[in-house]
């Protein structure tokens, strides 16, 4: 309603401003201008209607996990554009907040695994605020080895427990 | 090196073949014992005298802790039943080959207290070697018998038995997790703490009066330090990141824990009221699971500071560290022995994990198991045994091996599986 609002003072205004710049001989027809602006408003409300790409299924953010080799904590080539695309989104939308939580798989002590998961979930943190995000838009939590997607000995298993979720 | 894994693993499937089955009378809790001592000393427990019912589970739990520790045989008592030492026969017990007889009675008392007598007889010298009587509340039989293993093992090995002890791990089924203290023969289970975050690192108080723990019940891992007399719990270390791996000193007056709050896990000082914390670690990288020795002027940890996950040690004031693991694979969680002159760890090589004893003097690592899921080991208080978290039927359970590596046993709990055991004073 705001909006609408603006919008028919804007135009109002554009229309003052229009009326009051001709220094032009009477000729010209002075009052069919104001009829069609009352309506021009009516398509205002598209924009409501983008869709926030954080929900786009084919958009990089939706992608929300970085993986890893064994015993390593640094983001993966492969997985470099999905963080870049958060870091983008996150300084575009300084509201959002993620909370990145870092996991291992089952080979060590869970106590040195929750070191690794804090470390890999720092390391992605440090991608997102070289990319614009603000640190106060980011919580890191380690999980270690204490919440498996998987719990079979076995590296198909591992793999899909070595990652760091990136969950908003 | 490989010799000695190889005699080692020999030794073991040798030590297979004397595979014993003590079942449990409450069937919710399994025993296996793989191996024997060297010498077995022939030992033979007489059925008390007085309350049967009583009696007969003192008898079972004196027979079972025996066995389990590996170092004795058991002498058939069959059609003798000395009470008293004078009905005793000893020529009759020589001929069954016993050198030692323990004999006496138990009773309940008006006030439901039992109490027991019993004397430990030597068959060759045929003279008392101790004579004690042990009472306990009612419904304490089990602690009756624990107690009379005690006094057995000690008189018959020298070395103090370890059967009264008790034991804290946590069990885990699907996403539920408990906090478990237990006897250490795993039964007269507690639930100390239960819920749907897990629970990490267990960790006794000298005086076993109270465990400090990891638990996520705040989305993250903060360390409680919990009263198991009143149950009373209070926050230890709830600084942002991550707040893990609690250790005592010997004295109970300060804890070793690691805290991600400035970066990496680096390992801090701090009172059991959670004040003075102090930073002693800053190598920027993983230095976690710190151990404080006997006497309390040195901590074991790991660190991956040398590039892969080895055992350290550095005086606890501070200082600097100084590697004590080398060779093939990782190691990780370090404990002293009680006498201070070796540690314990896991040692990972070739995607197996094993227990691992090392001497300070020599630097020798020796490999006390084949292999397999085999972490967190910790000594019983007299330094023989060592529990350890396995698997085995696809369930996670504790083990103990002895300190020489002969004598193993495997405890399947109840359900679900058991991790992260902890031997407790």
């Amino acid at each position: 309603m705001k909006k609408l609002l603006i919008s028919i003072l804007l135009v109002n205004l554009l229309a003052a401003c229009a009326s009051q710049k001709p220094v032009e001989p009477e000729a010209a027809a002075p009052e069919p201008a104001p009829a069609p602006m009352v309506e021009a408003p009516a398509p205002a409300p598209a924009p409501v209607v983008e869709v926030d790409p954080l929900n786009d299924p084919n958009s990089l953010l939706a992608k929300r996990s970085t993986y890893y080799p064994f015993d390593v904590s640094v983001v993966q080539d492969a997985d470099k554009p999905i963080v870049q695309a958060h870091a983008k989104y996150l300084s575009e939308h300084p509201g959002r907040k993620v909370r990145l939580e870092g996991n291992c798989d089952e080979r060590g002590s869970n106590e040195y695994n929750l070191g690794l998961g804090n470390r890999r979930a720092n390391g992605v943190k440090q991608m997102l605020l070289l990319g614009g995000a603000k640190a106060s838009q980011i919580e890191t939590v380690s999980y270690g080895e204490e919440k498996p997607r998987c719990t079979d000995h076995n590296e198909a298993c591992w793999k899909q427990n070595r990652r760091t979720d990136i969950r908003y | 090196m490989k010799e000695r894994i190889l005699l080692r693993v020999m030794k073991n499937i040798v030590g297979a073949l004397f595979l014993l089955h003590v079942s449990s009378a409450s069937a919710e809790l399994s025993i296996e014992i793989i191996g024997a001592g060297e010498y077995q000393i022939p030992v033979a427990i007489v059925p008390f005298g007085g309350d049967g019912k009583l009696a007969l589970t003192i008898r079972d739990v004196v027979v079972s802790d025996l066995l389990r520790s590996g170092l004795f045989r058991m002498i058939d008592t069959e059609g003798l039943f000395p009470r008293d030492p004078a009905d005793v026969s000893y020529p009759d017990w020589q001929a069954r080959g016993a050198e030692a007889i323990a004999i006496g009675s138990v009773a309940v008392q008006p006030n439901g207290r039992i109490e027991a007598r019993f004397r430990l007889l030597d068959v060759v010298k045929q003279a008392e070697l101790a004579g004690q009587a042990v009472s306990a509340s009612e419904g304490q039989a089990r602690a009756v018998g624990h107690r009379i293993a005690d006094l057995i093992y000690e008189k018959l090995t020298g070395d103090k038995g370890v059967f009264s002890t008790r034991i804290a791990y946590v069990n885990r089924e699907g996403p539920h997790f408990r906090l478990v203290v237990a006897d250490s023969d795993g039964y007269n289970e507690q639930t100390v703490l239960s819920q749907n975050q897990p629970i990490m690192s267990p960790a006794w108080s000298p005086d076993g009066s109270h465990l400090a723990y990891v638990s996520f019940e705040t989305g993250h891992a903060v360390v409680f330090i919990q009263s198991l007399y009143t149950n009373q719990r209070k926050l230890l270390a709830g600084f942002s990141g991550t707040n893990s791996a609690p250790a005592w000193s010997p004295d109970g007056k300060q804890l070793a824990v690691v805290l991600t709050r400035d970066g990496s896990s680096q390992i801090y000082l701090i009172r059991p009221d959670g004040s003075e914390v102090r930073r002693i670690t800053f190598s920027g990288e993983i230095d976690t699971e710190p151990n404080f020795s006997p006497d309390g002027q040195y901590l074991l940890f790991i660190s991956d500071r040398g590039g892969s996950p080895q055992v350290y040690r550095m005086p606890a004031k501070g200082g600097p560290a100084e590697r004590m693991t080398f060779g093939e694979g990782a190691n990780f969680s370090p404990r002293y022995s009680p006498d201070g002159k070796g540690f314990v760890y896991t040692h990972r090589v070739s995607g197996k994990f094993y227990i691992a004893l090392q001497d300070f003097q020599t630097g020798q690592m020796e490999l006390l198991t084949e292999g397999g899921w085999e972490k967190k080991p910790s000594f019983a208080p007299n330094g023989k045994l060592i529990m350890f978290a396995s698997e085995a039927r696809e369930r996670g359970i504790l083990a103990t091996v002895s300190s020489d590596g002969r004598v193993k046993q495997r405890m399947f709990t109840r359900s679900g599986d058991a991790r992260e055991p902890v031997w407790g004073p």
